[in-house]
């Protein structure tokens, strides 16, 4: 076993690129040693990809605002596994895998990931082994991929003991398109189009990451009007989503009244977003180069409206669930993830930031406009379903704040910049906080123009297996409330 | 809670009024339904929806018409919980490879008479994912003989589960 390495002194006195990753080749030596690096707490996994001939690791510290991505050659196909020594790991390299035939060595799991054996060409009829439980009076409930909600395909495997459950697996892919396959050789402005539907509850999010990593690569500079837009978008995208959420999980916990008055507010945001930018989700809105929908100065009014009906719903909702005590009785001590795991396992967004995690893109990584802007990072420690529910609705009191800062800062202007040319091949690489949690994007733009490589990876990698450690204990009837106060995405990360 | 029943109660209903006939399309509803379905259906239709490898864009949009102020049960549509208890199979997504088999299964998990109607551009044609190994290709039967095109909003959804609903020609899976 190799001694763990530092992030810090390997990226000691190399420039970042415009994008803000410091990029280096390293051998199986230094990769193994910074996968311990992982394990021992030093630095954070963001991401873990093949590109080409490699197999590329992005690496960040927010605390001392590092970030890396490395490069280790392949031997054939073969390298050290990471997941060997970082179990976060073990689902990428799974992936990994199934989509380019890498190969690990030591991985500590060699079942399939996302090949189900249906693909054509890749037939087979193997069954898939779940973990073995044992134990007396245990029986197993299988639940999905085709769920009794109007929900994403994904199977849950619980194990129970009566009413409690022992341990849930998931079983992953059924949602896998070959998104990054369809990406690869496209045209820019197609892959744009097919980023902005790898996860359609976060079209605004992941364009954005896309248009910012493409962006980086051909040195390409959105107007500062544009800029503002884009943070405009995803603020309404995240307000819709988080009001969504906080009535789903009411809604499981049966106070259906809770959950009318959210969906209504929610219906609110997205007529607004509809009348101002021309589509409910935004989808396609935020491109390269800036944006393609301006905002009127009617619409502006009508953004204003909605903040502070958004205000008097929050503040509404807020009141009533706290004098609830029945539903907080669902809700307070459900489904903890302690802090150690949201740790270990660099988990973005709500769940990291209900266990203690203090991470978010907008301010670990600053962006614009969110670099100049003033708002707080919310966090709570209690790592519980009313941890998750009241951090969406802090972030929510946020947003707000955020909204009402860039529409005041609106300036006439350019919504978006003319292309440059292409120089060379390049690369770039983009987070962006979504709602649910940071969602890296990585492109690799050759010299025709056209994308190379893209790898986008959704933040739901790295909370998907924190469920299956928060549902352990719990009783199977709260699979529901916990499932919805993660709200992963299964197409992001189905990809 | 008492705050929002009287707030109801001080607001009126947030339901809207539904969107007016769209007489082409009812014209093509009557075609395709028929009338010994019309009778077998009466007015209400059950509704199983299956996300076939969608982005989740339509599963947003299908939740919303069931909100407060669309609140499209009282069209007598309600999704159902099972493929037991549906008339209609409501795919979503490009039919990635990984789902065909829990497709077909729900399929045939659904009793006589049953329709499939696609939502989105890619149940249609698979959209932007056309070309993807990882999906059915658009040029399949699975897509061919699926319902017209509907672009996603939730309107536009009330009013294609209203009128939109074709028969299957045959009680053979279309998708094998």
């Amino acid at each position: 076993m190799s001694a763990a390495r530092d992030l810090a002194d390997l990226v000691d006195g190399r420039a970042a690129g415009p994008d803000g990753y410091v990029r280096l080749a390293v051998d199986a030596g230094v990769w193994t040693a910074l996968a311990e690096g992982c394990a021992g707490g030093l630095h954070d996994l963001g991401a873990l990809w093949a590109d080409g001939g490699a197999m590329r690791m992005a690496l960040s510290d927010s605390g001392r605002g590092l970030r890396a991505i490395v490069s280790l050659q392949t031997n054939a196909g073969q390298y050290p596994s990471v997941a060997a020594r970082h179990p976060p790991a073990l689902r990428l390299e799974r992936a990994m895998r199934d989509l380019y035939g890498v190969q690990p060595i030591g991985l500590p799991d060699p079942r399939p990931w996302l090949d189900h054996g249906r693909w054509p060409g890749r037939q087979s009829e193997a069954r898939y082994e779940f973990l073995p439980t044992e134990g007396e009076g245990l029986h197993q409930i299988p639940v999905g991929p085709v769920h009794a909600g109007v929900i994403e395909p994904g199977h849950f495997r619980f194990t129970a003991n009566g009413e409690t459950v022992v341990r849930l697996e998931e079983r992953l892919g059924y949602a896998h398109k070959g998104v990054e396959g369809l990406m690869a050789g496209a045209e820019i402005e197609q892959a744009a189009r097919i980023v902005g539907r790898i996860s359609g509850d976060s079209t605004v999010a992941y364009a954005w990451a896309f248009a910012r990593a493409v962006e980086a690569a051909l040195g390409w500079t959105p107007p500062p009007r544009a800029v503002l837009l884009r943070g405009v978008m995803g603020e309404l995208e995240r307000l819709s989503h988080h009001i969504n959420d906080v009535g789903a999980i009411c809604n499981d916990a049966s106070v259906l009244t809770i959950h009318a008055r959210c969906t209504l507010q929610r219906e609110d945001a997205l007529a607004v977003a509809n009348a101002c930018f021309g589509h409910r989700l935004m989808m396609d809105r935020v491109v390269p180069g800036g944006v393609a929908a301006d905002l009127s100065g009617e619409g502006i009014g009508k953004i204003r409206g909605l903040l502070a009906r958004f205000e008097a719903t929050r503040a509404e909702i807020l009141r009533v669930y706290d004098s609830m005590p029945s539903l907080q009785d669902r809700t307070v001590t459900t489904g903890i993830v302690s802090a150690k795991l949201a740790r270990q396992y660099a988990t973005g967004g709500f769940v990291g930031r209900a266990s203690g995690r203090a991470f978010d893109a907008r301010k670990s990584f600053a962006y614009a406009p969110y670099d100049r802007l003033d708002f707080d990072l919310k966090v709570r420690t209690a790592g519980d379903v009313d941890a998750r529910l009241l951090v969406r609705m802090d972030e929510i009191g946020e947003s707000l704040r955020i909204l009402s800062q860039l529409l005041g800062r609106l300036v006439p202007g350019e919504i978006r910049a003319a292309r440059p040319a292409v120089a060379a091949a390049d690369e770039g690489a983009a987070l962006v906080e979504a709602f649910r949690g940071d969602v890296f994007v990585s492109v690799r733009v050759g010299k025709d123009g056209r994308l190379a490589g893209v790898h986008a990876r959704d933040a739901s990698w790295f909370q998907w297996p924190l469920l299956e450690a928060a549902i352990e204990g719990n009783i199977v009837a709260d699979f529901p409330l916990c499932n919805k106060s993660f709200n992963c995405s299964y197409s992001g990360h189905d990809l | 809670m008492r705050s929002f029943l009287l707030d109801a109660l001080r607001k009126g209903t947030a339901t809207i009024a539904p969107p007016g006939p769209d007489a082409a399309a009812l014209g093509e509803a009557a075609q395709a339904l028929g009338e010994r379905a019309r009778q077998r259906l009466g007015r209400s239709l059950a509704i199983r929806e299956i996300d076939a490898g969608s982005c989740n864009g339509c599963e947003l949009e299908i939740h919303a018409i069931s909100n407060p102020l669309y609140d499209v049960e009282r069209f007598g549509l309600k999704f159902v919980a099972s493929p037991r208890h549906a008339d209609v199979l409501l795919v979503t997504g490009p039919v990635t490879w990984n789902m065909r088999e829990a497709l077909l299964r729900t399929y045939n998990a659904t009793p006589e008479p049953k329709w499939v109607v696609a939502l989105g551009d890619c149940a249609i044609n698979c959209g932007v994912f056309a070309g993807s190994p990882a999906s059915i290709a658009a040029s399949s039967p699975v897509h061919r003989r699926w319902s017209d095109r509907s672009p996603i909003s939730c309107r536009s959804t009330c009013t294609c589960l209203a009128v939109r609903r074709r028969r299957s020609r045959s009680s053979r899976p279309c998708w094998r």
